[in-house]
């Protein structure tokens, strides 16, 4: 099994086909072999094992489970109100007057048909009560989170996918190419981000994009700013991988470059990936959110839980008063990345090949 | 060494030139810019609206009339001169706008204040975390710098504003100082910290994190390597190995990292900001962005690209000086 590393079979493969190897001769024997007291484990297995062992990632997994299923089952469910839909029952307001005189004394009675049901109180009815506009606030908290979440995970895929070839590219051909691919690097991480979101934010106003379409395309050009730290985390990688034996022996073997990279190079720097990648979900939904809590996000009337607690923004009554319309976005932000962040970390410890506990 | 520097210095160039012209083609790809909703408020006061001779001039005051390249080139060629220009709003002089106490400075009031604090309590809480590793203690700490990175700025800012400033009344809510009585001396100082005390705290509880887990990472990788054991086997006291030994090595990545802080420094907090009412940088950056001030806002982000720059070149010195294993190439 020495040979098939040297030979350059990718680590990980050269793992499994000795635990199969050892397995084979356990039957053959008949006989109890050496590792009759030694469990055979994968290295996938070995990672799941590590990765459920952790309290945390199963909590964080837990808590995204929850979310997710209250967001894309939720609305099935519950289906009293619309994502958009203002409840328009309203509430007739009576105030009373004592009015006339001591001799002849009548009441009046102003009657105001407020028509919009906002800021209703939680209730059955409205579960968490009715935000500024009078639509439902756990109705929206449903449809907002789909939104986010949908959001952060197409950004991430995005971010990631120009990240690993760029820094695949720069890593593996290094010269000229590495050099021009990391000094853009270095322009794009000076640019300050939100301001930069401002500007663009503007531009696509003036460019009358269809507000369903808006944030989405205001995220897509997020990540075309926002693919280094991807990009130099792969990248180096690759340095430190591209001087390995078995690279070297890949090398001499005369495998095709294509080969050599997506067989050899590629799966050694999926554990980094894996872990950056659901470590910046959780960044991701917390630069939508502020985005939308600037009103740059999502357009009125469509929610997202940032644009959700955008009510508080400079109105301290709304924020002492009605904590069911700002709170429970706020809190499901903070679910959602906790949820990434503790899986994140989870991964980082199961994947850490300088662990074993 | 010195042809380090001037290679590296080089390369700054050409970052800074790359990042001033992405953002002067950004602003000017700007709909309306200043120009143009000056031009509509004239259309508005008179009745017989505006010539187009009327207007090219008022372009070409404020030096919009060429193209993007052109405008470029102008603008490099005054910024090399260290013209900076003036802003479009005001008419004041971009550098005394930016660097006046009551914008920069309270800025970097706040985030100096912040960054102390959380070193402060980051190395102590990052090192027992390390040196416990495994323990309650551990998982504590870890849980507790997930939760800081995980909160978002806004929400958290208006929660610690709602509770202690509307609900307790143990802090002002909003502005630098009370406005409503004059104080001098220490009693001044006391007003001021008052009103710094809630955007400090969500600084540090938002950013405290990252420095726990760095300070954490550095000192377990430091306490696995072969010279702490071998100060373990000559039978050093866990306290000298840990705070001789093992410390002065943790602080390596701490204090070439501090060089890596210096924009943040400067660039202010836009959201604490809006949140708790202050006058600061960021604040003011966000409205020269939504009127179109471009003298500002170039030179403010050329500022602070400057200094980012400066602080990863500075930053890989450092690594050099303070660690002698390190050698340049």
């Amino acid at each position: 099994m020495e040979e098939k590393k040297e030979l350059g079979a990718e680590p990980v493969e050269a793992e499994e086909t000795a635990v199969a190897a050892l397995a084979a001769l356990a039957v053959e024997d008949g006989e109890t072999p050496l590792d009759k007291n030694v469990r055979l484990m994968s290295p996938t297995r070995m990672v799941l094992r590590r990765f459920f062992r952790s309290k945390l990632s199963i909590v964080g997994l837990v808590m995204l489970v929850t979310l997710f299923l209250f967001c894309w089952l939720g609305p099935t469910v519950y289906h009293r109100w619309g994502e958009i839909e203002t409840d328009r029952t309203g509430r007739v307001v009576y105030q009373e007057y004592e009015a006339g005189t001591e001799e002849d004394p009548f009441m009046q009675v102003i009657v105001t048909d407020k028509g919009i049901n906002l800021y209703a109180e939680p209730s059955a009815g409205h579960l968490l009560g009715t935000d500024e506009k009078g639509m439902d606030v756990f109705t929206r908290l449903m449809y907002g989170g789909r939104l986010s979440l949908t959001i952060s995970f197409l950004a991430v895929l995005l971010t990631s996918a120009i990240g690993i070839v760029l820094g695949g590219i720069a890593g593996y051909y290094g010269g000229w190419v590495d050099n021009v691919i990391m000094r853009i690097c270095d322009v794009l991480m000076c640019l300050p981000t939100l301001p930069l979101m401002l500007i663009i934010g503007t531009v696509l106003d003036a460019n009358n994009v269809p507000s369903e379409y808006y944030i989405y395309l205001l995220m897509g050009i997020l990540s075309l700013f926002s693919w280094t730290g991807m990009a130099r985390l792969v990248r180096g990688q690759i340095l430190f991988l591209r001087e390995q034996e078995y690279m070297v022996a890949a090398e001499a073997m005369g495998y095709s470059t294509p080969r050599r990279i997506f067989k050899h190079l590629l799966p050694n720097v999926l554990p980094q990936i894996l872990v950056s990648m659901t470590m910046s979900l959780g960044s991701m939904i917390l630069y939508e959110s502020t985005l939308s809590y600037l009103g740059l996000g999502v357009q009125i009337p469509y929610a997202s839980w940032g644009s959700m607690v955008q009510v508080i923004s400079g109105n301290n009554y709304v924020l002492q008063n009605y904590f069911n319309v700002w709170g429970p976005p706020g809190i499901c932000i903070i679910i959602a990345v906790l949820g990434f962040n503790f899986i994140g970390d989870g991964l980082r410890d199961a994947l850490d090949p300088k662990q074993r506990r | 060494m010195f042809k380090y520097i001037l290679k590296r210095l080089g390369i700054s160039v050409l970052i800074l030139l790359g990042v001033s012209f992405l953002l002067y083609a950004l602003l000017r790809c700007m709909p309306t810019d200043f120009v143009d909703s000056k031009i509509l408020q004239f259309q508005q006061s008179t009745p017989e609206g505006v010539t187009e001779e009327f207007k090219q001039l008022m372009y070409k005051t404020y030096g919009l009339d060429g193209n993007i390249i052109e405008g470029y080139n102008d603008w490099l060629s005054n910024f090399c001169l260290l013209d900076f220009g003036k802003s479009f709003v005001n008419q004041r002089d971009v550098l005394s706008e930016i660097f006046s106490a009551d914008k920069l400075g309270t800025s970097f009031m706040i985030a100096a204040i912040a960054t102390i604090f959380e070193f402060l309590i980051a190395i102590p809480l990052g090192i027992t975390a390390a040196t416990h590793q495994y323990s309650v203690r551990d998982y504590v700490v870890t849980i507790l710098v997930l939760i800081g990175i995980s909160l978002p700025s806004f929400f958290f800012g208006q929660m610690l504003k709602n509770i202690f400033a509307i609900e307790l009344g143990w802090f002002p809510p909003a502005g630098m100082s009370d406005e409503s009585r004059t104080y001098v001396g220490f009693a001044k100082f006391m007003d001021y910290a008052r009103h710094m005390f809630l955007p400090v705290l969500t600084v540090v509880i938002l950013f405290i994190g990252g420095r726990m887990r760095m300070t954490r990472t550095n000192m377990l990788e430091v306490m696995n390597s072969d010279y702490i054991r071998t100060a373990r086997a000559k039978g050093l006291s866990e306290g000298k190995v840990i705070y001789k030994h093992a410390f002065r090595n943790t602080l390596i990545p701490v204090v070439t990292g501090l060089a890596g802080l210096i924009p943040s420094l400067f660039s202010g907090a836009m959201i604490t900001e809006e949140v708790f009412d202050l006058s600061g940088i960021g604040q003011y950056a966000l409205d020269s962005m939504m009127q179109g001030d471009i003298p500002v806002i170039m030179t403010y982000n050329m500022f602070l690209a400057f200094l980012s720059v400066m602080g990863v070149l500075l930053a890989d010195l450092m690594y050099a000086v303070v660690d002698p294993r390190v050698k340049l190439a």
